[in-house]
């Protein structure tokens, strides 16, 4: 435990001052404002609905932008580009050290290799937890900025609505960081790794899903995908006007059957990443 | 004396070809231990499986009591493999931060390293700005981190300049002054024969032969014309010992050191020898290596 500790502070030394890391981040909320507050406040402000959500009235998109809708607002983008940027992120994280030779630096301090990991995956927890922390902080800020423009009144979510939100929230965004950092260690590089991954995570899934309705073995294949899990999951808490039309965002499992096929999507990632690092030479 | 690495028949295969072929070696507490061979003979190979970054294809190997890649036995190695492999856009102290936090070591230490290999003043530019010989510098001081007992190099001196290589043979002498077990590879022949104590020539992945760099390059030979021979001779035997001289034609060979040569010149003239030539001569590593490994060079060639 104390060397999984060990590990951990070094990898959260080295992250933390990783442009990489904050691009990645930064990129994230970037796109959370834009597309969960800047669009929609805008089209209402426009008075021109059509222009975001298919004849969806006016009111019902200042809803989405006021407090009580902040837990859809922080996870609404995780199945599409939340998920796809924390792939990435995975993914650069424990890719590159191949190419850099850190990871052959790293091992030589005396880690087991498996400690070597764990240290990375709970770095990477530390980063998963304070994106979604801050995703809600700043969307919390933005909810209440738009209340007082619009001089609304200032209504919270339920407190078990919000806790569930960021509970998906963390869910989708580490099995994303997860499949990342399996795809990195497969591969053993950052740029096939992260090409592969996002060609997963944007196109093929996308794909399987368009076959699914014409071949009934691939659709039972799409019900399991990882896109699909994350999908339903924010499609199950979704109470908002618009998350039926936001990409990414499905229907067709329930809540709890997401949040299972999510853990289990996890731990295969952790399970391939650490056998794969364990039995392979490093060179 | 205490053995710190030893080997035993260590092989590793990559498919067909064999990188590392039935090594045995040992390196012994306190000694720096020069691994000799050519580009591409096995050197890095062997040096990743004492580490546990390979993992050996048959054989043995025991690293300070423990089998390669143990944490216990890495806890107490410094490693240096196959050139620097550090974090770009870090810089050279925060890389080594980062090292001695998987170590659990205080960041005092890393400004000590940084002190030894005359880093300091570039320590807080990026890693990625450094020169070739700054990186490998960093490497080393990177193998230092918490006084390990075993220092792993593989080939230090690549890439670096001659005052840098200059410095780094100073490093290394300094470290062997105290006692530090080294074990070094390179292709760098006077390198070793200044530096180490014994050595292994590895070529083709086979050991050829691990000996001190004196009994490699064979005791030191004084070859003396002079005349008359009788009297130069009863002079030499005195000086140098009865089995030390030999009468070779019209001169003589003693296996002696080339510091008796002044004095033995001396003693012939007072004998009133007239003397032709003295001359010192001994085999450099260079010429030892190029004797072994020249042989299966050629073998391959043949079997191509």
């Amino acid at each position: 435990m104390n060397d999984v500790l060990r590990s951990t502070r070094a990898e959260l030394l080295r992250l933390r001052k990783w442009p990489a890391l904050w691009v990645v981040v930064g990129t994230w909320l970037v796109l959370n404002f834009t597309f969960a507050y800047a669009f929609p406040y805008l089209a209402y402000r426009s008075g021109e609905p059509n222009a975001v959500g298919e004849g969806v009235p006016p009111e019902a998109l200042l809803a989405d932008v006021l407090p009580a809708a902040v837990p859809d607002a922080v996870i609404q983008g995780m199945p599409m580009f939340g998920g796809a940027l924390m792939t990435v992120l995975g993914a650069l994280v424990v890719g590159s050290g191949f190419g850099w030779g850190t990871w052959k630096t790293v091992l030589v301090q005396g880690p087991r290799r498996g400690v070597a990991l764990l240290g990375t995956l709970a770095a990477l927890g530390v980063v998963v937890v304070s994106t979604v922390a801050v995703t809600f902080v700043l969307d919390t800020g933005l909810a209440l900025g738009v209340a007082a423009l619009e001089s609304a009144d200032v209504v919270w979510a339920p407190l078990s609505e919000t806790a569930e939100a960021l509970g998906a929230g963390l869910l989708v965004m580490g099995m994303w960081t997860l499949l990342g950092v399996m795809v990195g260690t497969v591969a053993r590089g950052p740029a096939l790794a992260v090409g592969l991954g996002l060609v997963w995570s944007l196109v093929v899934e996308n794909l399987l899903r368009g076959v699914a309705s014409l071949l009934g073995p691939v659709e039972a294949l799409t019900e399991v995908l990882p896109g699909t899990a994350a999908g339903s999951l924010v499609g199950a808490l979704g109470t908002a006007s618009g998350a039926e039309g936001t990409p990414g965002v499905l229907t067709v499992l329930d809540g709890g059957q997401s949040v299972w096929l999510l853990a289990a999507w996890a731990a295969v990632a952790v399970l391939v990443s650490l056998v794969l690092v364990q039995r392979r030479d490093v060179i | 004396m205490e053995t710190i690495v030893s080997t035993d028949r260590l092989t590793k295969r990559y498919g067909n070809r064999v990188a590392v072929d039935a090594v045995s070696m040992t390196v012994r507490r306190g000694e720096v231990y020069g691994f000799l061979g050519p580009n591409g003979a096995g050197k890095t190979t062997t040096l990743r499986m004492l580490l546990g970054l390979v993992r050996p294809t048959s054989g043995t190997a025991s690293v300070i009591g423990k089998p390669p890649g143990h944490p216990a036995a890495n806890a107490d190695v410094g490693a240096l493999v196959e050139g620097p492999g550090f974090y770009p856009y870090l810089s050279g102290r925060d890389n080594l931060r980062v090292l001695a936090r998987y170590r659990g070591l205080e960041d005092s230490e890393v400004t000590d390293v940084l002190g030894r290999v005359d880093l300091l003043s570039r320590a807080g530019d990026r890693f990625k700005s450094y020169s070739l010989g700054m990186k490998q510098r960093l490497g080393v001081a990177a193998a230092l981190l918490g006084s390990p007992g075993l220092l792993v190099l593989d080939e230090p001196t690549n890439g670096l300049d001659p005052a840098g290589m200059a410095d780094m043979r100073r490093l290394l002498v300094d470290l062997a002054a105290s006692g530090q077990t080294v074990l070094l590879s390179s292709h760098m022949l006077s390198e070793v024969q200044e530096i180490c104590d014994r050595v292994g020539v590895i070529s083709g992945g086979r050991l050829l032969t691990e000996a001190t760099v004196a009994e490699l390059r064979g005791a030191s030979v004084l070859v003396v014309r002079a005349e008359p021979l009788d009297v130069a001779l009863a002079v030499a035997t005195r000086l140098a010992g009865d089995d030390a001289v030999e009468l070779t034609g019209t001169s003589l060979r003693l296996t002696a050191d080339a510091s008796l040569t002044p004095h033995l010149v001396t003693e012939l003239v007072r004998a009133g020898v007239s003397v032709h030539e003295a001359t010192p001569s001994e085999k450099s590593l260079e010429d030892v290596f190029f004797e072994l490994t020249s042989e299966p060079a050629r073998t391959m060639e043949v079997v191509r």
